[in-house]
């Protein structure tokens, strides 16, 4: 059973599209969007409006009302998604996969506190009692490195910083223990090396538990050195798909230039090269735009 | 290294020597100094909580419980400005989809400024700011939601030129943008800078931005400036306190070893 599981990738996804009805009509914001996934820490990673985090929704099943899903496979552990009711599919949600939003501000319930959110998030999947999950919670902050759980267990969230809020959210969603996270933004809203500090605990949990991770950023340099693989999208679409320590041989011209139009460090320069869109980008594969 | 990367003129740029802020009984400033030329640009870092901000804010007028001196051209400003100080310094913020007003048309926007302070030939002056930040002359009559987030950011930046400033202060100015709009704003930024000499203040939590931007960069955490070096020092890694280092080397992606050096400094 073991080794079938391990041989089976965890996530199949087969021209995955994800269209929206909106007044002035029919936005497709994913475009035939095809990977496998295993146990590994995949980055998407593209710009404002590239339909990166609607890839990560639509996985959940999370995608707004006015959006439709379609995909010739979109299965996980071997079990098609599509054909999930709303009800089995909030038993998959949460237990076998989860999701990090990026702003603990906006993804914490302000009116409870930090614990009984954690309490509540681990019985909505395993039937223990109060003090066994209270246990349990606690546990998790201290795996959080949270230094003094039972204080924070009672604190509201308005209460804690923006990296601890962070680290908390971590705390719930991986407390259930799923298969597959997916973390979309995960530290965007947090100080360098608190951002460095909590991601170095997502990846302790990842390793540790075998965890898939699907790391959805903006940040190029920051994924590549995070991740083992790199989807990079653009309108709707990955345009590339490389392995995390070959970025730098990137091909296509879209991640050059999102490379390239980065002030660094290293290399001062007086004007910063701008990207040049060209519209081959939008339909082309990665060898008609490279011709 | 030194402090004295940037030497001020004395009576022109900017000059803030112990400033210190209080929240109510909370002391967020201890003792801030550093000044600008004419014409230069310094960059304040620092992550958030550091005071970089407040910096801004008090040069602005918007703190009330302050000490120290702060002097813009040479002249001490007190407890409030005028609007004479408003037609030298002017501000760009963070978030063009909260600085603008959603209900007012971008010529409306641009015009604002002119008619508070009596300008004449207000159209003229809306066009030429409006080419000086690249967007034409069809942009006067959108509304803001029309308008992408780099489009946004070059209105906010063509309303701070509505009055010929001669200073400009930056919060975090691109930080809300992709990147590929980063880079054109900050060559608009850059080209403005040169071209019509303004004396830049800047705060960015981002060492590389601040290090494009301008020729000196003060570090700053708890309230306190930590030391101000050349960009070029920044850039080559030569930085002493080790609040910089570690803001330097945390600067450079993940790197496990590199996380689980980190010391707390709160």
């Amino acid at each position: 059973m073991a080794d079938l599981k391990s041989a089976a990738p965890l996530l199949e996804v087969e021209d995955l599209r994800v269209h929206f009805h909106t007044p002035r009509g029919e936005v497709e914001a994913v475009r035939g969007l095809s990977f496998t996934l295993g146990r590994e820490r995949l980055g998407i990673v593209g710009e404002s409006g590239s339909g990166k985090s609607q890839t990560g929704r639509a996985i959940l099943g999370l995608t707004a009302g006015n959006g439709r899903i379609t995909a010739k496979t979109l299965r996980f552990q071997g079990q098609d998604l599509l054909s999930l009711s709303p009800k089995q599919w909030r038993a998959v949600r949460g237990a076998r996969m989860s999701m990090i939003m990026q702003d603990p501000k906006y993804s914490l319930n302000p009116v409870m506190t930090v614990g009984d959110q954690i309490v509540e998030a681990y019985r909505q999947h395993h039937r223990v009692s109060a003090a066994e999950a209270r246990q349990r919670a606690l546990a998790m902050l201290a795996r959080v490195k949270i230094r003094d759980p039972e204080r924070v267990f009672a604190t509201y969230p308005h209460e804690v910083s923006g990296g601890m809020g962070q680290r908390i959210m971590i705390a719930m969603m991986l407390i259930p223990e799923p298969d597959l996270i997916i973390a979309d933004e995960p530290t965007s809203a947090l100080d360098v090396t608190v951002r460095l500090q909590v991601l170095a605990i997502l990846d302790d949990l990842v390793r540790e538990r075998g965890m898939a991770l699907i790391f959805i950023s903006h940040d190029l340099p920051l994924v590549s050195s995070f991740c083992d693989r790199i989807l990079v999208m653009y309108k709707g679409r990955v345009v590339e798909d490389l392995k995390a320590s070959d970025l730098q041989s990137a091909r296509h011209p879209y991640t050059q230039g999102l490379l390239g139009c980065l002030p660094r460090l290293d290399h001062r320069q007086e004007t910063l090269p701008v990207l040049r869109r060209d519209p081959r980008w939008e339909h082309g594969t990665l060898e008609e735009v490279m011709r | 290294m030194s402090a004295a990367v940037l030497q001020a003129v004395p009576g022109t740029g900017i000059d803030v020597s112990g400033l210190n802020v209080w929240f109510d009984d909370h002391q967020v400033l201890h003792g801030v100094s550093f000044s600008v030329p004419e014409g230069g640009a310094l960059g304040l870092v620092g992550e958030s909580g550091s005071g970089k901000s407040t910096v801004l804010r008090a040069l602005c007028g918007l703190v009330d419980q302050w000490s120290g001196a702060l002097r813009i051209d040479g002249a001490d400003l007190g407890k409030t400005r005028s609007r004479g100080f408003y037609r030298v310094v002017q501000m760009v913020f963070q978030d063009p989809f909260a600085s603008l007003h959603p209900r007012h048309t971008i010529d409306r926007t641009l015009s604002e400024p002119a008619q508070v302070h009596g300008l004449d030939r207000v159209e003229d002056r809306v066009v030429t700011a409006l080419e000086q930040v690249g967007l034409d002359r069809s942009f006067r009559f959108r509304f803001p939601h029309q308008l992408s987030g780099g489009q946004r950011q070059r209105v906010a930046i063509a309303r701070a030129l509505m009055l010929e400033p001669r200073v400009l202060l930056l919060d975090e100015p691109t930080s809300a943008l992709d990147v590929s709009i980063q880079a054109e704003v900050l060559n608009l930024l850059k080209g403005l800078q040169r071209d019509l000499g303004l004396t830049t203040l800047m705060v960015s939590h981002d060492l590389a931005v601040v290090s494009h931007m301008c020729d000196a960069v003060a570090i700053m955490n708890r309230g306190r400036i930590l030391e101000t070096i050349a960009a070029e020092d920044l850039a080559a890694g030569r930085v002493d306190h080790p609040y910089s280092q570690q803001l330097l080397r945390a600067s450079s992606g993940f790197d496990r070893a590199v996380i689980d050096s980190f010391v707390d400094w709160e």
